[in-house]
């Protein structure tokens, strides 16, 4: 075994400690920073240990509001980002998993040409089809809205491919034992696919939070209102280019608690999705 | 309480691949009918059209009289045992017996004592909070009967519901099946390729090849009198040996006139002797049958008894020996078969008596 020699453990230890280092420093700087005044960071050295005004900063940012986005504060920035990313991940995962249930488990004609549309969707992002979408979205009047912000990104060809692969592996007679059951489509659907996907869920939602979570073009183009965006963008309108026009402080702020709710959503899913990993294996 | 009956059942699939080829049986109420053939010869396609998994193309399928071809299989009042149980990975096994009940929108307390009753029978009451996942293999096999019996329904099938266990429990299983199967009073479809499982468990045996029927008949009615040299090879263990005379056969070819210089008369058109190998005595012996001498080229001792293969004639004969065998690899033995234990077959396989 490797790691057996108090040398090599202390090199292993080192390497570990190295990697987070350069990993986290950049948080921890991030953090110390948003406990300092303005004035403490504006004027070098940053000091490496966290300064006295935490409640003061937090508390301005997230209820006083902010004049670089136009008086909002942080909390309805994350409010938005929550309820755009949960929207996000929560609508990619019923359609691609009903999508997926329909091409797997269902003969219909032009299964396989719906299929292939999916999966050639896959080669369309979002941004190639962005001026088209947006014009939809005006066309709509959806512009400055959850919908507008939500809808466009929830058609998803991974994880339908993904669901699709997934469900695959479940053995034929599992279908006919339950055919048998009486299980119809729509029971069956509910019984028996759902829980045995739900580690499958769980890891596509987290996969899925994230990526709705750092949206960032498609926000910036469908809100003009400054309380319909994101936080994403609300950090990005945050930082002006004349570095003394820029509140410091309160954009480390928002980098912290933008921070906070997808680490928030990894730690918690991936306890919980490693115990379905456990649980569901044969 | 029910028959089965299969009239003219055939399946084509789309690309015009015919499984079943035309099928016609009659199972008889509360009895056991194996159906048993080598893979490939239709008989899961038939359990399946039974249970309405699998679309009937032509002919019809009737359960208690009723023609069940468009009745979806919930409706057909069928369960099913698969080859691999197929229980619900994420369901506890009082669960797993009592989700088809539920679907059937019974009462709480008549599940609860259905499932209570089918765990006794089974011997599974100390693991109805367990998954699937937490038991052994013969353990899931009586789950996955569990779930067929709570359901009392009027047709019990079986598709090859041992094979995947080991030799030990599957001989044990196999007698559970069948006491079950008595106590219930179920009539009974059980799809195996194992033909010690089809001649023990069986009332009624369906020899299939092909996609269709050799023969039906009691177990040893079938062993006693195949019908085609087919059954004769498939039924028995080892195997009826066969000599091909004019044509047929793996041996050299044999010509009536040889055969009678062993000693024996053959009914006319017979092309292929047949001798199971307990049929075969060792030594000297008067009367008509077949006389020669066996070159034995090994021995197989089994315990209670061995077997002899050898070559008689270049035809490859097995004989069969109660107890040890004292005869070595090189050895000739006399050896004949009195003309009364003899199948003999016409040039199309099919028996010929006389």
């Amino acid at each position: 075994m490797i790691g057996q020699s108090r040398i090599s453990r202390i090199i292993a230890h080192l390497a570990l400690i190295l990697g987070i280092l350069i990993v986290a420093f950049p948080i921890y700087y991030t953090f110390v920073a948003s406990t300092h005044s303005l004035q403490t960071i504006l004027r070098p050295p940053l000091p490496l240990l966290p300064g006295k005004e935490f409640f003061a900063n937090y508390y301005q940012a997230l209820f006083g509001g902010i004049g670089q986005i136009g008086g909002v504060n942080v909390w309805t920035l994350l409010l938005n980002s929550t309820i755009v990313a949960l929207g996000i991940a929560v609508g990619k995962i019923v359609i691609s998993i009903l999508s997926a249930y329909a091409i797997v488990f269902f003969r219909f004609p032009g299964r396989m040409v719906f299929f292939w549309l999916i999966f050639i969707t896959l080669m369309l992002p979002v941004e190639v089809r962005i001026l088209p979408t947006y014009k939809v979205m005006v066309d709509l009047n959806l512009i400055d809205t959850y919908t507008g912000l939500i809808v466009p990104l929830i058609a998803s060809a991974t994880a339908t491919l993904l669901f699709r692969q997934f469900f695959l592996t479940i053995p034929g007679e599992l279908v006919e034992a339950a055919r048998v059951d009486g299980a119809g489509p729509w029971r069956f659907f509910k019984d028996i696919l759902l829980p045995l996907s739900a580690t499958n869920i769980a890891a596509l939602f987290v996969i899925l939070f994230i990526y709705g979570w750092t949206q960032y073009l498609w926000p910036l183009l469908v809100t003009n209102r400054n309380d319909m965006n994101t936080i994403v963008i609300g950090l990005r309108k945050m930082i002006s280019f004349a570095d003394a026009d820029t509140q410091w402080h309160l954009v480390m702020v928002t980098c912290i608690l933008a921070i906070v709710p997808p680490v928030l959503v990894v730690v918690f899913m991936q306890r919980w999705f490693v115990r379905g990993l456990v649980e569901t294996e044969k | 309480m029910a028959t089965v009956e299969l009239k003219g059942v055939r399946k084509v699939y789309g690309g015009g691949v015919e499984a079943v080829k035309g099928v016609d049986i009659s199972i008889a109420d509360k009895s056991l009918c194996v159906l048993v053939g080598p893979s490939g010869c239709g008989k899961s396609t038939l359990l399946r059209m039974i249970a309405g998994l699998e679309t009937i193309t032509h002919g019809t399928a009737s359960i208690d009289g009723r023609v069940v071809n468009e009745v979806g299989p919930a409706e057909r009042d069928i369960a099913m045992v698969f080859q691999n149980y197929a229980l619900y990975p994420h369901m506890k096994v009082y669960d797993n017996m009592a989700y088809g009940l539920r679907n059937r929108g019974m009462k709480k307390d008549e599940i609860d004592a259905r499932v209570k009753r089918a765990a006794e029978t089974l011997e599974l009451s100390a693991l109805l909070d367990r998954r699937p996942r937490e038991l052994s293999g013969g353990q899931r096999q009586r789950v996955a009967m569990g779930r067929a019996i709570v359901r009392n329904p009027k047709v019990f099938l079986f598709d090859e519901p041992l094979s995947n266990l080991d030799a030990k429990l599957r001989g044990q299983m196999r007698v559970e099946i069948k006491n079950l199967q008595r106590a219930l009073e179920v009539t009974s479809v059980y799809v195996t390729h194992d033909q010690l499982e089809a001649m023990t468990l069986a009332d009624q045996l369906v020899v299939m090849n092909g996609g269709l029927v050799e023969q039906i008949g009691k177990p040893l009615d079938i062993y006693e009198k195949p019908a085609s040299t087919f059954v004769a090879s498939f039924i028995g263990a080892p195997p009826m040996n066969l000599l091909g005379t004019v044509t047929g056969g793996k041996g050299a070819p044999l010509t009536v006139a040889d055969l009678s210089d062993l000693g024996l008369s053959v009914p006319p058109g017979t092309t292929t002797v047949g001798i199971r190998p307990e049929d075969i005595e060792q030594g000297d012996h008067a009367g008509e049958g077949l006389k020669t001498r066996l070159t034995v080229e090994a021995v197989e001792p089994v315990g209670a008894e061995s077997f002899l293969h050898g070559t008689a004639n270049t035809h490859r004969l097995v004989v069969r020996v109660p107890g040890r065998s004292i005869a070595e690899p090189g050895a000739v033995l006399p050896i004949f078969a009195p003309r009364a234990k003899l199948h003999f077959f016409d040039a199309n396989g099919k028996r010929v008596e006389g």
